[in-house]
């Protein structure tokens, strides 16, 4: 318990340690340990960043599908109404050409019953003529009751 | 155990290791009383007993407290120097880790209380902390074991009698230490001081402080009952901190001699429950002497 040169002993220890850990432990245990706080920080930063972009990044996924998804069902309205409009024109296609095909088949006819009328009338004609000559006994000049006998054969 | 041996063994535990010079013409004695020898001129030795190393004054050496205080500050350097070897940004593995931990938390502490800048508080502030503590953590070894093998290694092959081989291994239950120490921090008090206020700012406040006045003639009347009241103030805090930590070591490293003189053998029964206690008081006793010298520089850099 005796005070002697141990005091100066320990001061100079005291003194030998603080100056090492000042000169090689304290400077880059510090420096290490500030860019690691920094290292973290960035990291952290950059993973609230990359959240937010997937938030971005989902919300844009999401919207594009429904834009997507809005402009398949307006392709498909158009090409159903496309496909009516085809149906109908032919429908109307198949209407007129039926109605074409009415009017030839009516007009064919209608020929055939003039063609038929006009055989018919020459020979009623020509059955009155000669039923006029077996009944006058004579020859009936043909060319002199020619606009008689076509009156007549008009009037059948 | 009977009582005179239990005193001498507490006794024997409480001398420190003790290399002086002995004065020309002193009479050694062995611990019968008998004159051994008279020295013909003044002689650096070991002390054989109390009475030498007392005699010896202020030319003598505590060898088995600078030797532990050393030792356990170089491996307490040697650890924080492979730390700061290794010390990356990058992940630390479980031992850095520790360390680092450490290193933090005095990092927290100056930064709690000193708002000057300086690049030696942290560092000294480090190196109080652990040193204390490794010196204080000595106390929870058995108290015979290290004396004991030092003795026996002292005896077989130097050739010692076993009363001079004092051997105390808790460098802090030596005032020399902790007031080395202490002194020391007063030493940056004072360099602190004159820094931040230039050598009249240190010497203004020992002579116009507590007392202030702006009459010029009663601050010479006050002059030296300032500085009277100043240096004593200067002067307690080493002296407070010093003795803070030696007094709580000392009692607890009485407490373990006094168990081990009582148990004998036995002595773990009573010294384990007192060293589960004394774990806080060790701790304690490092952080406060560090929180303290954090303290006294801070008020040395700011203004009153």
């Amino acid at each position: 318990m005796n005070i002697n040169a141990t005091l100066i002993g320990q001061a100079i220890w005291f003194a030998l340690f603080v100056i090492f850990c000042m000169k090689f432990v304290w400077p880059p245990i510090s420096k290490a340990l500030e860019e690691r706080k920094q290292k973290i920080a960035e990291g952290l930063s950059a993973a609230d960043r990359a959240e937010r972009d997937l938030v971005l990044a989902q919300e844009k996924a999401s919207s594009n599908l429904k834009e997507a998804k809005e402009k398949a069902s307006e392709i498909i309205e158009q090409a159903n109404k496309r496909a009516n409009q085809i149906v109908e024109e032919a429908k109307d296609q198949a209407r007129t050409e039926g109605e074409r095909l009415i009017e030839k088949a009516q007009s064919e006819i209608d020929q055939e019953i003039n063609r038929a009328r006009e055989e018919l009338r020459k020979e009623v004609s020509a059955l009155a003529l000669s039923g006029a000559e077996q009944v006058l006994g004579r020859e009936v000049n043909r060319d002199a009751h020619k606009q008689l006998l076509d009156d007549l054969a008009a009037q059948l | 155990m009977a009582a005179s041996s239990a005193s001498e063994y507490i006794k024997h535990h409480l001398g420190n290791l003790t290399y002086g010079r002995l004065p020309e013409g002193y009479e050694r004695l062995d611990h019968h009383g008998d004159v051994v020898e008279t020295l013909q001129t003044s002689t650096w030795t070991f002390a054989h007993n109390g009475q030498e190393a007392a005699d010896m004054g202020f030319m003598a050496f505590h060898v088995d407290s600078l030797a532990w205080a050393g030792g356990l500050g170089i491996i307490m350097c040697l650890l924080f120097w492979l730390v700061a070897r290794k010390a990356t940004a990058g992940v630390p593995t479980g031992f850095m880790n520790f360390m680092e931990s450490i290193i933090e938390f005095v990092d927290n502490q100056v930064r709690d209380t000193f708002h000057g800048k300086s690049k030696l508080i942290a560092p000294l502030s480090l190196v109080i902390f652990c040193w204390v503590f490794l010196m204080n953590l000595m106390d929870l070894i058995p108290v015979d074991l290290f004396p004991k093998l030092f003795e026996w290694t002292m005896v077989t092959f130097f050739g010692w009698d076993a009363h001079q081989a004092y051997f105390k291994i808790v460098p802090t239950t030596d005032p020399n230490i902790t007031l080395a120490m202490s002194f020391s921090v007063m030493l940056l008090i004072i360099g602190f001081t004159v820094k931040a206020k230039g050598f009249g700012g240190f010497v203004g406040e020992l002579a116009f402080k507590p007392f202030e006045t702006d009459n010029i003639v009663l601050k010479l009347l006050l002059l030296p009952v300032n500085l009277v009241l100043e240096t004593i103030s200067l002067l307690s805090k080493p002296v407070s901190l010093g003795l803070r930590l030696f007094g709580n070591m000392y009692a607890g490293e009485f407490v373990f001699i006094l168990v081990a003189a009582m148990m004998g053998t036995w002595q773990f029964i009573g010294a384990w429950p007192w060293a589960v206690f004394h774990i806080l008081v060790i701790t304690l006793q490092a952080f406060i002497f560090m929180v303290l010298t954090i303290v006294y520089l801070s008020m040395a850099v700011e203004e009153h």
